[in-house]
């Protein structure tokens, strides 16, 4: 091996175990926020006056006094960017170190563990990139603007416009599976990542959370503009 | 038996292989894998052909030199009712007009020497880094000197089966080698001799893990299902639990990596 100047500290630092670590901790905390956003989603059912209370407090009030208002969400989202770049890099440092890791193509294989959310992790991964960026570009941005006219301060509107549009449906549909089956796998993988995994009955309970998870992912995100789109708000 | 094989021709390491086929007569369900694949060897040497070249050596399913990647799973996994290497797999796991798809195995870290023969040093490489423990030669001291406690010397030893075949990398599709590594990270990890070293240990076999080619872990557990000695899927979980609380320390610090 070409000598370097690096300890055997450092190295094992830059590892893609290490590289793996970050990713577990980053994709978790982006399946918190999942979760949270999907709660926050439910309130549609409430009423426009309870949904549009709820996204003015994450806008401007939370935290407040603590912090000045407005700067929760800003504070948030830097946090959510930081952890988004950290996880799709340390995906890239990975994915080339397993193209030489795998080397040349077998004429066939034949595995049986392998599931098709972890096969297509890195597609689902990019998927899920590319439909984000079109999701902030609708809600959050204002770029697009289908069946609404972007307004910060009425998400109520724009969520009811944008949803009775019966293909917009299908696309977040699309979207919502795309997470739901990475996060299937990542979930157990995360928690594996990081020392989890202690055995045949500990797989078995982050096999099934990681369903859980999942499931209920795809429940809450789907309800919401599947009923805007029935009629039943 | 009339058998079909598709076996991976592959002159040398800088050679483009491909997959040639030969048609076998005389197949007894008794015979190994690698006694099948002696019977078509006499056939191409009598043939004035090149025998196909492969590795093995114990033939008793002990040593790690054989294997081979049949109908897509390392040691035939897929074809044998229970976990094995390639020279304990039998005949009789197979039908009277079978194709049989033979390849190398195939990854980053293991050259191709000639057709199924693969250069495994790489795993050499990781053991040389950290996988032993330092003692003074001369009289082996008393062994009950030493305590150990029994389930985790028996976790020990259930890991220490390892016999370095490298079927986990063959299978895993990001070519890892951390079954591998993690085997050995368990077992020393379990004994009082292996615990001076541990926290380097764990270090320098992760980095040289790394250094020489293999790919990182996504958790997939292709490995664990084809490994002939059963070693489980949570040793990572081991490596990695003693990699995060060795990086909490100094030791390695002051080492340059070779
Ligand atoms: C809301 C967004 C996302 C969430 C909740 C999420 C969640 C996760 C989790 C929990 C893991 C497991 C980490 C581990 O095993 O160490 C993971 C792995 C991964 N993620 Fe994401 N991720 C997100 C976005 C992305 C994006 C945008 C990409 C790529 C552009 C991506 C690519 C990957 C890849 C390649 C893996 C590795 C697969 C594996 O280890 O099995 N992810 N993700
Ligand atoms: S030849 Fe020794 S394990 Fe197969």
């Amino acid at each position: 091996m070409a000598s370097t100047t690096l300890s055997v500290h450092q190295k094992a630092l830059r590892s893609n175990v290490v590289k793996k670590a970050i990713m577990a901790v980053t994709g978790l905390v982006l399946i918190g926020f999942l979760l949270m956003h999907m709660f926050g989603n439910l309130k549609i059912f409430i009423g426009q006056h309870a949904y549009n209370t709820y996204a003015g407090w994450l806008q401007s009030d939370l935290l407040y006094p603590l912090l000045p208002e407005g700067w929760f969400i800003w504070l948030f989202r830097i946090f959510l960017l930081v952890c988004l770049v950290l996880h799709i890099y340390c995906m890239i440092v990975l994915w080339g170190a397993s193209l030489h890791g795998r080397g040349p193509r077998y004429v066939r294989t034949n595995r049986k563990e392998q599931t098709l959310s972890s096969k297509l992790m890195r597609w689902l991964g990019i998927s899920l990139a590319a439909l984000l960026l079109f999701h902030l570009s609708m809600f959050t941005i204002g770029w697009i603007q289908t069946g609404y006219v972007y307004d910060h301060s009425d998400p109520y509107t724009m969520f009811m416009g944008a949803f009775s549009q019966w293909w917009m449906v299908l696309i977040y549909a699309l979207f919502v599976t795309v997470v739901c089956m990475h996060v299937r796998h990542g979930f157990w993988s995360a928690f594996t990542t990081l020392g989890a995994n202690v055995g045949p009955g500990a797989r078995n309970v982050l096999n099934g959370l990681a369903y859980f998870v999942a499931a209920l992912l795809f429940v809450g995100f789907i309800l919401p503009p599947l009923a805007v789109l029935l009629g039943m708000v | 038996m009339k058998i079909t094989l598709k076996i991976w021709r592959q002159a040398n390491k800088d050679a483009v292989g491909g997959m040639k086929t030969y048609q076998l007569d005389d197949v007894s369900e008794d015979m190994s894998f690698l006694e099948m694949l002696d019977v078509l060897n006499e056939h191409l040497t009598l043939a004035n052909e090149e025998p196909v070249a492969f590795d093995y050596d114990c033939r008793e399913g002990i040593c790690g030199m054989c294997g081979v990647v049949i109908n897509g799973a390392p040691h035939g996994r897929y074809n044998s009712p229970i976990p094995t290497t390639t020279c304990q797999l039998h005949m009789r796991c197979f039908k009277d007009g079978d194709v049989i798809e033979i390849e190398p195995w195939k990854t980053g870290s293991f050259p191709v020497v000639k057709d199924l023969v693969v250069d495994r040093s790489a795993f050499d490489r990781i053991i040389q880094a950290g996988g032993f423990i330092s003692v003074n030669t001369g009289s082996a001291p008393e062994a009950h000197s030493v305590p150990a406690p029994k389930r985790q010397a028996d976790r020990a030893f259930d890991v220490a089966t390892c016999i370095g075949c490298g079927a986990c990398v063959a299978a895993c599709p990001n070519g890892s080698g951390m079954l591998f590594t993690s085997a050995k990270i368990t077992h020393l990890a379990n004994l009082p001799q292996g615990q001076p070293e541990r926290r380097l240990r764990v270090k320098a076999m992760v980095a040289a893990h790394d250094e020489n080619g293999f790919g990182g872990c996504q958790n997939v557990g292709e490995c664990a299902s084809v490994c002939p000695k059963l070693i489980p899927l949570e040793s990572i979980g081991q490596l990695n639990r003693d990699l995060f609380a060795s990086l909490l320390r100094g030791d390695g610090k002051a080492i340059a990596g070779s």
